[in-house]
């Protein structure tokens, strides 16, 4: 929390950037807590290890420096916030209210990556497929958009 | 024992975190990196319920949204640079061209 | 069953030329044209002709049905044409006088624009016309009557670049539609009460009820009704004003339509619904002082004009009264026979009034007149023939009509002395007006000028360019007779007019006596008991001399103001001061009416139709529309300003929206 929080005080993005690092490895902790081994694993490796690292890459690249203080959006200040306040105000109430005090183990997951595999491969073996060739179209779209050097808009492909 | 509340409530923290930082910020890798944070708020709610109804689908799930959200980060941020190229900025007031 | 008569093609034949004419004609010559029209409608006049030579041995009455038009549960209408007595006299007098007229009128508008429309309207009221009169059910009737105002509007308003020309036809038109609005009310009732609107199963059912005497009733309002349409169309009181106006369009238009057959429709119609008015008294008794009272009114307008078109206009507005008091008091086979030998001699008048128009070149003021007996002989026998029919002297065709009518507005169960003498009055009025004009056009000295290059005409005059419609005008210097292709209808005419009357009122009525059933009964019975009370017999006599004492005495007084002493006229004006400008101004009728009734009609229109309702609802509302959905959108795409945060924060406003709708179900 107290990352997510540092990551809208900051000025400088790789400053945000790196809280949010903090808080995908306290997210990685949550993770274990709950017995989710494998999702705590994966959080670290792609989430932190991978994302993070582009996005700091892309933020050196792009020599991103203080953010200035230009004049912002109304709407988004004087609709956003309250919406996003009531928002969520409503969803702790639900949840405060609804889901009372139910105590969840800690470990409790019964959840050796051997099980999620078995998962993965046969109930979800449609979305697996198909994220995959995501993951495939995301990349050549990655390519060709960032491909150019200094030759205008390039064509955008599917992305 | 850690109620079940605590977790989502905390979700819901980071949630609504990341929307502010959607709001308030200006330069677009903030943006982004809320947009991932938004994510991150999500996953843990699966997480937890998962854990609460001992399925094991909603790991699943949270695997999905971690792919897909290294590829639209990917993607998102190829489209920054490029925006970047054109624009030499990175205020996401000046990228206005789609007003009527 | 006798094989049937095609007679649809009475009617039709017109038609088909009317089609040709008006779709084609355009790139026909004159001849063409003139030929085609001639064609068709002598076509129907020969067979008006076959069939009358039949007519003895056909089985009459017969109807001769060509297809089924309208069914709608126990209401059917068919597209049937009708043979007896009436419908063949009718038959042939519009398709006789109807074919004279078309030959005259070749050489007449010879010179016109618009040659071929002409004629393409003038066929195309004679199928009108003729559906009218052989029509076998009151709505093919109706069609017919309709069919004629919309041809009458067409041809009065030939000239239609004329503002008034085209005043006139939209008067003719609308006035008659006033009219026609009571005779439809009057369908509807027959329709609601009898069930049908075919002659024969209406005249069924009606003929064993008994006579309304109570003064109201079905019968009675139906009568009234239908005369309300008959006045509009055969120009009484109140609704002849068009008539006048009328006089606007070509003069062979005026003879055919209103002197020869259109204003006849209404007699017609009456006649027809002769077994409806034997039963309803109080509306024959009206149909009698409506007649009574137009033609002395009329004549008395007539004997102030000036224009020679207009005098014969309210001539016969006049004579139609005539026939019509003869239907009020149930002489119906009197009011026919007036009626056909009115069409001889007014259609003769009319088309020698235009025949002395052409001559002095398109003058139509009789003041500018005069002498032209020695320069335009035929048309001046021609007409002088006509003029001693209408006024009613022995042995010409309109003194057999118009003393029979006379006598019957005495002798009649329904007539009455009053009737009688007012008739008379009209005559002597009659003689007087028509022999004024007898003077003052040939007779003395000429008073116009167009002996020389007259290039202007008269009231026709408008600048005539180009267009498809010039004016009449002909610029031939001098005073000439006309040519003979409108001289030989002038002749036929002529004889008709002096030997038409001969067939004798006797014979005539005994002619229609299956047509008019009852009525003639009494007829048949009068002479007998004419014989017996030797009272009356002298009576009759006596009557004859009185009216032809009275037309001589009209005769004389024109004479006397008009020839001998020409000042006289002048000084009884002056005498009469008020009451001659009120009779000259037509008493102002049309100045009352338009205060009446067109002002407030033409002003609500604007005011309230044009400019509240059309404008302001129908347009504003359109407007109006317009401008909220621009107002609307105006507003709404302020949120499209390109700015992600804004987006962004509209997102998750409409986020909570969903979220708290989903908890407040959630809580319920």
């Amino acid at each position: 929390m107290a990352g997510a929080v540092n990551l809208l005080v900051q000025r400088h993005p790789i400053n945000s950037a790196l809280s949010l690092i903090v808080v995908m490895a306290s997210l990685a902790v949550e993770y274990l807590l709950l017995g989710a081994e494998f999702v705590a694993a994966v959080q670290v490796i792609i989430y932190a290890g991978a994302i993070m690292v582009l996005f700091v890459f892309v933020i050196m690249l792009l020599n991103a420096g203080e953010e200035e203080r230009t004049k912002g959006s109304r709407v988004a200040l004087l609709f956003g916030i309250p919406g996003m306040l009531v928002g969520s105000g409503l969803i702790a109430w639900i949840l405060l209210q609804r889901s009372g005090t139910q105590a969840v183990e800690a470990g409790a997951l019964p959840g050796p990556p051997k099980t999620i595999a078995w998962l993965l491969f046969h109930d979800f073996l449609l979305p697996f497929e198909v994220t995959s060739v995501l993951v495939l179209i995301a990349i050549m779209g990655a390519v060709v958009l960032a491909g150019h050097a200094e030759s205008g808009a390039p064509a955008k492909r599917e992305g | 024992m850690v109620p079940l509340s605590y977790y989502l409530v905390l979700g819901g923290i980071l949630f609504a975190c990341g929307v502010t930082g959607f709001l308030i910020k200006r330069n677009i890798i903030t943006i982004f990196m809320s947009i991932e944070l938004m994510l991150n708020g999500v996953n843990l709610s699966f997480v937890a319920f998962a854990a609460q109804w001992g399925k094991l689908s909603g790991q699943i799930f949270v695997f999905f949204v971690m792919v897909v959200a290294a590829a639209e980060a990917a993607v998102g941020l190829a489209i920054i640079i490029s925006v970047y190229r054109t624009r030499e900025t990175l205020n996401v007031d000046q990228v206005n061209l789609l007003k009527l | 069953m006798t094989p049937s008569l095609h007679l649809w093609l009475v009617p039709v034949l017109p038609l088909i030329g009317a089609a040709i004419n008006g779709l084609l004609g355009k790139r026909f010559s004159r001849l063409a044209v003139a030929a085609i029209a001639l064609t068709f409608c002598g076509a129907a006049f020969a067979m008006a002709l076959w069939v009358a030579l039949r007519f003895s041995s056909l089985p009459v009455p017969l109807t001769d049905y060509v297809a089924p038009w309208i069914r709608a549960g126990n209401f059917q209408a068919d597209f049937a044409f009708y043979l007896d007595q009436l419908s063949l006299v009718m038959m042939l007098v519009v398709t006789g006088v109807g074919f004279l007229i078309h030959v005259y009128a070749v050489g007449y508008m010879w010179e016109e624009g618009g040659f071929y429309r002409f004629f393409s309207y003038l066929n195309l009221f004679m199928f009108f016309m003729l559906t009218l009169v052989l029509a076998s059910n009151y709505l093919l009737m109706f069609i017919g009557w309709e069919g004629v105002g919309l041809a009458s509007y067409l041809l009065i308003g030939f000239w239609f670049t004329k503002d008034s020309a085209a005043a006139a036809g939209k008067k003719a038109f609308i006035v008659n539609r006033i009219g026609d609005f009571g005779f439809l009310i009057a369908l509807f009732l027959l329709i609601k009460h009898f069930g049908s609107l075919n002659f024969a199963e209406v005249f069924q059912k009606i003929a064993p009820m008994n006579a309304e005497t109570a003064g109201a009733g079905l019968l009675t309002a139906i009568g009234l009704l239908m005369m309300v349409g008959a006045a509009g169309k055969s120009a009484q009181l109140p609704l002849y004003v068009w008539l006048p106006d009328a006089m606007e369009g070509p003069t062979p238009v005026s003879a055919l339509i209103h002197a020869a057959t259109m204003v006849t429709a209404g007699v017609y119609m009456v006649a027809r619904s002769h077994v409806i008015f034997d039963r309803a008294p109080t509306a024959l008794t009206v149909v009698a002082i409506v007649g009574t009272l137009t033609a002395l009114f009329a004549a008395t307008i007539g004997i102030c004009q000036t224009d020679i078109k207009k005098v014969l206009a309210y001539s016969t507005i006049s004579q139609l009264g005539y026939m019509f008091l003869a239907c009020g008091v149930a002489a119906y086979s009197a009011g026919i026979f007036h009626l056909m030998t009115h069409a001889f001699f007014k259609g003769l008048l009319f088309l020698a009034a235009g025949s002395v128009i052409h001559a002095i070149g398109g003058e139509q003021d009789m003041r500018k007149m005069g002498g032209l007996r020695d320069h335009i002989p035929a048309t001046y026998w021609t007409m002088t023939a006509a003029t001693f029919a209408i006024a009613g002297f022995p042995p010409f065709a309109g003194f057999f009509s118009k003393d029979e009518i006379l006598w019957r507005a005495y002798a009649s169960p329904h007539g009455s002395w009053v009737y009688w003498l007012i008739g008379v009055i009209t005559a002597f009025l009659t003689s007087f007006y028509m022999f004024r004009l007898w003077f003052l056009t040939f007779f003395g000295e000429y008073r116009g000028d167009a002996a020389g290059t007259q290039t202007h005409g008269s009231i026709h005059a408008v600048g005539g360019q180009a267009g498809v419609s010039v004016p009449h005008e002909h610029g031939h210097g001098g005073i000439h007779e006309s040519p003979k292709i409108m001289l030989v209808p002038l002749a036929i005419l002529a004889f008709l007019s002096v030997f038409g009357g001969w067939i004798g009122s006797h014979r005539f009525e005994m002619f229609l006596a299956p047509v008019f059933g009852e009525a003639t009964r009494l007829v048949a019975a009068a002479p007998e008991q004419a014989g017996q009370i030797t009272g009356m017999e002298h009576l009759e006599w006596m009557f004859t001399a009185i009216s032809v004492a009275a037309a001589a005495l009209g005769l004389y007084l024109a004479w006397l103001l008009y020839q001998s002493r020409p000042q006289l006229p002048q000084k009884i004006a002056e005498a009469l001061g008020g009451f001659y400008h009120a009779v000259a101004n037509k008493y102002y009728v049309d100045e009352l009416y338009a205060i009446l009734f067109v002002r407030p009609v033409v002003d609500g229109s604007t005011r309230i139709l044009w400019q509240a309702v059309d404008q302001g609802v129908i347009d504003d509302t359109l407007n109006d529309s317009a401008d909220a959905a621009r107002s609307v959108s105006d507003s709404v795409r302020h949120m499209q300003s390109g700015n992600l945060r804004s987006y962004a924060g509209w997102v998750a406003l409409g986020a909570a929206g969903v979220i708290a709708y989903m908890v407040w179900r959630g809580v319920r």
